[in-house]
């Protein structure tokens, strides 16, 4: 077992490597000079030239490549172009925001639909499961920003129960994020519980097709002992992989999100530095969400091997 | 055998009715009033071919049904109480503690994720009638008496650790620890290989005399009921066919449907080969194969076939015989050795074989159900072969797929149907006129009849043998079933753990002396007499102690 968890970790660093191989070629090596890119129309030659020598332009680009990559491992990731601050001071603060709301989001959406799933598994084909069905299909097939500007015009407008804006800042105290974060956070979990509660009911069905469950059902055993004990174990796997994906979603797709509600997190500032042109910010963000990305599935698959008894067992 | 004809009844079963129902109305009915009555200590034999709804009766003695079933009539009396009539709750309750089960595939009845004992000591612990302590001691008492090895610590394992045998009975285990008046033991053997269903066999009767419990023994083999049974009830379709003592249903039946079934089951029809030709059609001379990385799973093999030969290769699970097939056909590469055909050898890949070739060596597979693609019809299935190596019109493989039906005893307007419309013995015939197509020489035949039920697999052989004769085919049969090779293989070959341990003329190998791995295969093969078990474990129980 330890072996395959060796192999799995050993893959997962390899794919964060290749990912910030692309990273760099997507925001320096393709077509378009970066120092052009920055100036724009104060572009002279002098001015090029020597923005260029500052960027370290002239040096090879698989040479700057791996000057960026031994600075990101020691946590330097240079100097923001805008405004000249520490990326990395920059960014801790907004990728505390995104963690706060994807755990806030997570915390509330995995037990939900985990549970949903199950619900509507030992109920299948009866009207709770239907229900349960096309209301989280429902709330999938509409755009996130959509369901976000709905929530805005009844809970937060009409109502008046939760702010429409999340501004929260490096001080607000816990409470008031939960209270501030709602509606964004509801909006998230609209969004992903769907997916995981059908992979959850559709998983844990099939299992339920199993001849060991019919031998459950006939040493005796309640309804709820089956599901919990016999079924879902056996079914963990693809809930589990399909929750990481959700998970790294809530980190890695928030953009929209933040930005409907003004929430200060990374995806926003992503967006905001791009428009800048500020390079090794827009690199370090997507550094970290691809990061983030590998590490979730890595997880799941780790979880996933312990939760299997043969592979356990595997030495 | 044993059972005091005073002894109270237990369960008792009246005019039970089984059918099927869905959103789209009422199905087929499974059980058509049947009854029956169950005394303690009695153990009744349910037996028939599939479809004969012995199943079906098992769960529903113990108020359960599958998917889309139900109980639509009659009563089912257990203690005096309606299983019928009793709320959900009161049916669980006596589930795992009154009412036991047993199933045919111990591997799929465990759950994977959980460890034996803690699977073992779970009914009677959540039932709340023992601590968790208790169960665990009482598990060990019954994995004991089950002649377990390591009693104490194979409950430690999870289901895949285990041997095929071990966990049918570590389930018997699982059966008894609520300390059942009723065991529902459902194909309980089928699964296994002959020489390990001696040892279950032995077991469970052992474990049901011991604990004076009564049971449901349902199988298709009336050799196993015999050794079990006190008394027997024969079904067909969900009837009644015949109820009586076990001595009477086997030596006097009275229903012409059960003399069909004792008849076969005893003497069989012989359909044994004729070879001819001085040189063989095929030759495996020393042949060594194994999966990439693993040790070699057959090991300096060697055999011949001639034309118009049945050449039987005998062992049981694991011993190798289905990778034998697999290198002949060049599905899997021999490592070591050669394989001649037609005197030029083979080569081992099948992807370098020539066209002529491939066409030349057949196969037919055990399950016909997945062997054939469900959403093609019989003209695809048997018509592909014919257009791929002969390049036939249209309305010539039609015409060919038509005439190689009627050679099947199938209906030429089958010809349109698809194959997923067709029974399990229907099928088998369409995979015979698949191989058939190709006009091979030799046909391997893997497990052909096992997965069929008797009547219909012994059609399946005197169709094999017909083809034989008039085609002269050569076929190399692989099988775990005695029975069988006895009736149709004119040699053998038994394989042990890949090797081969005995061959030639079938005669002398099943004649004396045997090498001693022929004679427990032989006398593994259950008989009919009900003293049959008694007198292998006494000769078995001899040998041990000499």
């Amino acid at each position: 077992m330890g072996k395959l968890i060796l192999q799995r970790s050993i893959l997962g660093l390899l794919t964060l490597l290749a990912a910030s191989a692309l990273i760099f070629i997507g925001t320096e090596v393709l077509p378009g000079d970066l120092a052009s890119a920055i100036l724009q129309n104060q572009a002279t030659p002098e001015n090029l030239a020597k923005l260029r020598l500052d960027l370290g332009l002239d040096k090879p680009a698989i040479l700057r490549y791996v000057e960026w990559l031994f600075g990101a491992l020691r946590g330097d990731f240079g100097h923001s172009l805008a405004n000249g601050r520490d990326v990395l001071e920059e960014i801790v603060p907004r990728f505390a925001n995104t963690m706060f709301l994807a755990a806030y989001a997570a915390v509330v959406a995995v037990p939900l639909a985990v549970g949903l799933g199950l619900a509507a598994a030992i109920r299948q084909g009866g009207a709770f499961d239907r229900t349960v069905n096309i209301l989280t299909l429902m709330t999938i097939s509409v755009p996130e920003y959509f369901l976000a500007y709905l929530l805005i015009k009844y809970v937060a407008v009409e109502l008046g129960w939760f702010p429409s804006l999340a501004n929260v800042s490096s001080d607000t105290p816990f409470f008031d994020r939960l209270y501030y974060a709602f509606l964004p956070m509801v909006t998230l979990v609209l969004v992903i519980v769907a997916h995981m509660m059908r992979m959850t009911r559709a998983s844990v069905l099939a299992v339920m097709a199993s001849p060991y469950i019919e031998m459950a059902i006939l040493k005796g055993l309640t309804k709820t002992r089956i599901v919990l004990r016999h079924a879902l174990p056996n079914a963990l796997a693809p809930i589990i992989s399909v929750v990481a994906l959700n998970l790294a979603y809530l980190i890695v797709g928030v953009v929209v999100v933040e930005t409907v509600f003004v929430y200060p997190g990374l995806g926003q500032l992503m967006v905001d530095e791009v428009s800048k042109h500020d390079v090794p910010v827009v690199q370090a963000c997507g550094l970290i969400f691809a990061a983030t990305f590998i590490v979730l599935n890595m997880v799941a698959d780790i979880l996933s091997i312990l939760s299997n008894p043969r592979l356990r067992r595997l030495r | 055998m044993t059972a005091a004809p005073d002894n109270p009844i237990v369960l008792d079963v009246r005019a039970m009715r089984v059918a099927v129902r869905t959103d789209h109305g009422d199905g087929p009915v499974l059980v058509d009033d049947v009854s029956l009555a169950l005394r303690r200590g009695e153990v009744i034999g349910l037996i028939g071919e599939s479809g004969a709804g012995k199943s079906t009766i098992g769960l529903a003695s113990m108020g359960y049904t599958r998917r889309n079933c139900f109980i639509v009539g009659g009563q089912i009396l257990f203690a005096g109480a309606d299983l019928r009539v009793m709320t959900a709750d009161q049916r669980r309750a006596l589930r795992g503690l009154k009412l036991a089960y047993i199933a045919q595939s111990a591997a799929a009845s465990f759950n994977p994720a959980m460890t034996l004992m803690d699977q073992v000591c779970e009914a009677p612990v959540r039932h709340g009638v023992m601590g968790r302590a208790e169960a665990k001691a009482a598990a060990v008492q019954l994995f004991r008496e089950l002649d377990l090895p390591n009693p104490e610590t194979i409950g430690l394992r999870y289901p895949h650790q285990v041997s095929g045998g071990q966990l049918q009975r570590v389930m018997a285990a699982m059966a008894m620890i609520g300390r059942p008046e009723i065991i529902v033991f459902d194909e309980p053997t089928t699964a296994l290989d002959v020489t390990t269903q001696v040892e279950c066999l032995a077991a469970f009767r052992r474990l049901v005399r011991v604990h004076r419990a009564a049971a449901l023994y349902i199988t298709h083999d009336l050799a196993v009921v015999a050794q079990i049974a006190d008394r027997i009830m024969v079904l067909r379709r969900g009837k009644t066919v015949e109820v009586g003592d076990a001595r009477q249903i086997l030596q006097d039946p009275q229903e012409e449907y059960t003399r069909r079934l004792v008849r076969e089951r005893i003497a069989g029809s012989t359909f044994v080969a004729r070879p001819e030709g001085a040189a063989p059609l095929l030759a495996v001379e020393r042949v060594t194969a194994h999966y990439t990385g693993r040790p070699n799973v057959i090991d300096d093999v060697s055999l011949e076939v001639f034309r118009g030969d049945t050449v039987a290769v005998v062992g049981e699970s694991g011993s190798g015989k289905s990778t034998l097939a697999r290198v002949v056909t060049g599905l899997l590469p021999r490592a070591a050795g050669d394989v001649r055909f037609h005197g030029a050898s083979l080569p081992p890949r099948l992807k370098d074989r020539s066209r002529d070739q491939l066409r030349r060596i057949q196969m037919i597979y055990q399950m016909p159900d997945v062997a054939l693609n469900p959403q093609q019809t019989l003209l695809d299935v048997i018509g592909r072969p014919v257009s791929f190596y002969f390049r036939r019109s249209r309305a010539e493989v039609r015409a060919r797929v038509q005439e190689l039906l009627r050679q099947m005893d199938l209906p030429e307007h089958f010809v349109d149907r698809k194959t997923s419309e067709l029974s399990g013995g229907q099928k088998q015939r369409v995979s015979i006129a698949r191989a058939l197509a190709a006009e091979p020489d030799l046909i391997i035949c893997d497990e052909v009849t096992s997965a069929l039920d008797q009547l219909v697999g012994e059609e399946i052989l005197r169709l094999l043998k017909r083809l034989q004769d008039e085609l002269g085919v050569a076929y190399l049969f692989i099988t775990h079933d005695l029975g069988t090779v006895k009736r149709i293989a004119n040699k053998v070959v038994v394989m042990l753990r890949g090797r081969t341990v005995a061959s030639g003329d079938t005669a002398s190998v099943f004649a004396p002396p045997y090498h001693p791995y022929t004679e427990l295969l032989l006398s593994s093969v259950p008989e009919m007499r009900p003293d049959w078990l008694d007198g292998v474990l006494a000769r078995r129980a001899a040998i041990t102690t000499a």
